[in-house]
């Protein structure tokens, strides 16, 4: 075995980001000192970005089962059934670090990313969505950030033709040097056409195909793996380089290969590059793969096997083909202007070998580098302590005075950042190609048609770090919980999801008290509201100078409707009885309310109740069913006030009237928590009023409380608040023009 | 009648244009390949937009040497053979000297994607046979570089020919500069050659077919070419 002659040193082995028990497993395995290049292997698998090494065991509770489920978590997307002979994939994974230190190039090669997650599994990606997450919208630095990373989700879905169809952008301080950079997509495949990422067949030849290796990259998913510092800030080799054209091409030669039946089985190179996929592939198989770096095609002159071995370098597939076929895989490729190289060969011995220059360089058993369940993989068993902060966290609801300037309030929060309209965002992104957009970015979730079949998909990424951070299983709850709501609105049945999960410093047990909670959070919200989890992403050690960030559960909804009954959220017509579903409690805290209007970051998040949030869906989904509801709002950030305001003002930039409304509400509640409260399971639904008695009696039947609150129609957004506690009453009565202009210049200025 | 839409490396609105003539509107279509030199069989033919070979260099600025480009030339000089470039198609018109001028980068520096409102200059082309003079169409648009510029002569010979045919308005037809979206000289959002039959257009009329997408004022520009080829 040759290796370069580096004598592994303690400083080697803590530069690859290996602890101290992780090496002496090492020596287990190999019952010798390993070469550079085994090192570097090991480093790979075993960074939490491949490894789950501390979260697979609390990532256990989550429901991963169901009548809809047809490919759950472990490959490079989940699929569902959608139709007799479709499956819907899709998969949502994180590029914060890389976007951290380099935006425009960390945000594009973050969908470049999981495109390839979802058409290595012999989908066309019909959809992207984006979750992001900056610091104060006035910093310098995310003025650096914010740009930067929606140019770089543009350049690269826009040029490959993918629609940018929804998203959110949420700015709080905790991300000001650590960005986040979640993104979704998914795609449509014929479920006989479904390829997996495994290796199968004796003899059968490993082929690259896509860009060439360079040194970009390298290591990335250990930089994945730790804390971001002014240091390792300075590892741009760690960041990657776009080349959405490439991948456009990739993404039609891949299709055609399996069209024609030349694939075995395929992976992306993603992170960790050609270790990950060749490792996963033959683990999934239990077979061995045997590698000859002389073959890979090479961008840089002089690479060795272990620069090549770990290149994150783009745009680069692995596929196993049958022995004999290469010829026509090499004529599709072409065909592309693309080459396929043949770099190796599926083995018997379940191991990975890479050869160079005629000798092995590396020879390691592969189940241990990628089974979770053996006994020398170095799974973290690890147990949260309730962290300090959470002991005083909650506010004192007689130090907050009641206001007596509401309107003042709602025009304050209508054009704050995390309620703004974002226009100048989604509007960067091409979202109509394909022609297949039905509701537009800006709306609770986006509509997709699928040609060619009966149905519609609703789709929708939501998180709330806030909440997370006050009380980590409501967070996770509620994260489920909104997006499964944000995708009934539009009239939609949600039937699985996929999640990112950004947080902090795992080691610290702190940190892993909010994972855990947060996921035992979502986990229970998942199973009553019977939507369970595909796969999705980890995402830990996202800290920066002023620590960990809030911990930031992001949840991508998929949802269906048969047929064509869907609504958008803006009021359709004057008229219209407006009516509330679900019932305001007096809760203020961790809201935006709290945040922008008193400057605080306090709890009780809201509470939620599933089995009633479940109810309240179903409420809404039958109204839609029936043909009687022809709006639909999800009220959550800046609560029932901004509610209404956005279904006055959000129908112009969807192509139609914004219409004004009159509502009037008696309330024995703080007029506060009333109008800007965040209590969940609520929604504002219109109908007109020939239907107002059939929808009451959809109501009753579900067993929800639904109140008829006003009506649509003028120019102006008025409120009458008759408060029977202070025997008093005050109104809100505004131009909606007005509110518009002040929503419109909120966040779009910064962008 | 029968339709082709060009199938450059990179192209993205391909499918988009052949769902529109296809699947809508019924007409006989095919893709071909940029390889492919034999298009005498089509009466029309779209060039889709997208980002043919990346647009790395300059928009269309390869594309036009495709193997196709060399029989598009023959293609458009036969009568009552039609061309229409939309968005990227539009920039390899321009870089293939098929019609005159060029594209610079938006004025906002953003890639833009949203709903304009288009006027028609001229309704005795073509590609506007179905629309009065004046009708207002809304349309969206999707790009980065359509920001359109030629010199003072070109621009006046475009306009003393009618060859301008539609500009950024609003909804009720008015142009000024808060209706030009990205900059575009004389708000220029498609011009036409002077033998009527190369069209090209920045606003995507694939993209509103169908009143779920927003709006079925793209029709009108395919339906007119449709029935003109059909009666003559």
């Amino acid at each position: 075995m040759t290796g370069y002659n580096i004598k592994i040193t303690d400083e080697i082995i803590k530069e690859h980001n290996l602890k101290k028990d992780e090496y002496e497993l090492i020596l287990k395995i190999l019952n010798r000192t390993p070469t550079i290049v085994e090192l570097g292997i090991f480093s790979a698998m075993w960074s939490e970005h491949c490894s789950y090494k501390h979260s697979k065991p609390v990532l256990k509770k989550l429901p991963t089962k169901g009548k809809y489920i047809l490919q759950g978590p472990g490959e490079n997307a989940g699929i569902i059934h959608a139709t007799k002979n479709l499956g819907i994939a899709f998969k949502i994974e994180s590029h914060n670090h890389p976007s951290a230190v380099e935006p425009f190039q960390g945000a594009a090669t973050g969908v470049g990313g999981i495109l390839r997650d979802v058409f290595t599994m012999g989908a066309r990606p019909i959809a992207v969505l984006d979750s992001l997450r900056f610091g104060n919208p006035e910093s310098k630095n995310t003025q650096r950030l914010l740009p930067s990373v929606v140019k770089g989700i543009a350049f690269y879905g826009n040029c490959v033709g993918i629609p940018t169809v929804g998203g959110e952008t949420v700015f709080e301080d905790c991300y000001e040097t650590n960005c986040l950079v979640n993104v979704m997509t998914i795609g449509t495949v014929e479920k006989k056409k479904i390829k997996k990422g495994i290796a199968k067949g004796i003899g059968n030849p490993v082929i690259y195909i896509g860009a060439a290796t360079g040194r970009d990259g390298i290591h990335g998913a250990s930089f994945a793996s730790a804390e971001l510092t002014a240091e390792n800030q300075e590892r741009r080799s760690s960041v990657q380089v776009a080349d959405p054209f490439m991948e456009k091409l990739l993404l039609e030669a891949t299709l055609e290969l399996n069209d024609k039946g030349l694939i075995v089985g395929i992976q992306d190179m993603g992170a960790a590059g050609l270790t990950s996929s060749s490792v996963e592939m033959a683990n999934r198989g239990k077979v061995g793969i045997e590698l000859n770096i002389d073959k890979v095609p090479k961008r840089e002159t002089g690479m060795n096997a272990y620069e090549v071995m770990l290149s994150e370098s783009q745009e680069r597939m692995l596929m196993i083909t049958e022995k004999g076929k290469e010829k026509k895989v090499e004529k599709v490729l072409k065909k592309w202007g693309l080459h396929a190289v043949t770099i190796g060969k599926v083995i018997k011995k379940p191991y990975i070998i890479v050869k160079e220059k005629g000798k092995v360089v590396a020879e390691i058993p592969v189940a241990p580098l990628a089974d979770s369940n053996h006994k020398f993989f170095p799974l973290k068993r690890q147990k949260g302590i309730k962290p300090k902060y959470l002991e005083n966290i909650n506010i004192d609801y007689n130090l907050i005075p009641i206001p007596n300037n509401i309107e003042d309030i709602l025009i304050k929060l209508i054009g704050s950042p995390n309620i703004a309209c974002k226009s100048e965002i989604w509007q960067q992104y091409d979202h109509m190609v394909r022609t297949n957009t039905w509701t537009l970015p800006g709306s609770d979730s986006a509509v997709i048609k699928i040609k060619g079949e009966n149905l519609l998909i609703a789709t929708s990424v939501d998180g709330n770090g806030r909440y997370t951070y006050l009380d980590p299983y409501r967070g996770g709850a509620i994260a489920v919980a909104e997006a499964a709501r944000n995708v009934s609105v539009s009239g939609a049945t949600p039937v699985a999801l996929t999640n990112c999960l950004n947080f902090g410093n795992p080691e610290d047990p702190e940190i892993f008290y909010q994972f855990e909670k947060a996921i035992e959070g979502m986990a229970d919200a998942a199973k009553i509201l019977k939507t369970p989890v595909t796969g999705g992403n980890v995402s830990f050690y996202n800290e920066g100078k002023d620590g960990a960030i809030y911990p930031t559960p992001i949840v991508g909804m998929v949802g269906f409707i048969k047929g064509t009954r869907y609504v958008k959220q803006y009021f359709k017509d004057s008229e219209d009885v407006i009516l509330l579903l679900g019932q305001t409690k007096d809760e203020l805290g961790a809201s935006e309310y709290l945040k922008e209007i008193h400057g605080l970051i306090k709890g009780p998040v809201p509470e939620i109740d599933l089995k009633l949030e479940s109810q309240i869906q179903k409420t809404i989904r039958n109204g839609i069913k029936a043909g009687i509801i022809k709006s639909a709002h999800d009220i959550s950030k800046g609560g029932l006030a901004v509610a209404l305001a956005e279904c006055c003002i959000t129908a112009k930039l969807h192509g139609e009237k914004n219409i004004g409304a009159f509502i009037e509400i008696q309330s024995d509640i703080r007029i506060d928590s009333l109008l800007f409260g965040e209590t969940q399971s609520r929604i504002i639904i219109t109908t007109s009023k020939k239907d107002l008695n059939t929808m009451k009696k959809i109501a009753a039947q579900n067993k929800v409380v639904l109140t008829e609150i006003g009506k649509t129609g003028g120019d102006r957004l008025i409120i009458n608040i008759d408060w029977a506690a202070k025997k008093c009453s005050q109104k809100i009565n505004i131009k909606i023009t007005d509110l518009e202009n002040i929503w419109m210049n909120g966040v779009n200025k910064y962008v | 009648m029968k339709a082709g839409v060009i199938v450059f490396p990179g192209s993205n609105c391909d499918a988009d244009c052949m769902w529109a003539l296809q699947d809508i509107l019924g007409v006989n279509t095919e893709y071909i390949w940029h390889e492919n030199k034999n298009i005498k069989k089509y009466d029309l033919i779209v060039i889709p937009g997208g980002f043919s070979y990346g647009d790395y260099l300059r928009c269309g600025a390869i594309a036009r040497f495709a193997k196709v480009m060399e029989s598009i030339q023959e293609f458009s000089s036969k009568k009552n053979k039609f061309i229409l470039g939309i968005c990227n198609g539009f920039q390899i018109l321009l870089e293939a000297g098929l019609l005159p001028g060029a594209m610079l980068m938006n004025k906002t520096l953003k890639f833009i994607c949203r709903y304009v409102n288009i006027v028609t200059e001229n309704n005795m082309t073509p590609f506007t046979g179905k629309m009065k003079k004046g009708q207002v169409l809304r349309i969206p648009i999707a790009h980065n570089e359509g920001n359109y510029y030629c010199d003072e002569t070109t621009l006046n010979n475009l306009i003393k020919n009618d060859c301008v045919v539609f500009r950024y308005s609003d909804e009720n037809g008015s142009v000024n500069d808060n209706t030009n979206p990205n900059g575009a000289l004389y708000n220029i959002a498609g011009i036409i050659n002077k033998d009527g039959n190369i069209l090209g257009m920045m606003p995507h009329p694939e993209r509103a077919m169908i009143k779920e997408l927003g709006s079925t004022d793209g029709r009108l520009i395919f339906e007119s070419v449709i029935k003109y080829i059909k009666n003559n």
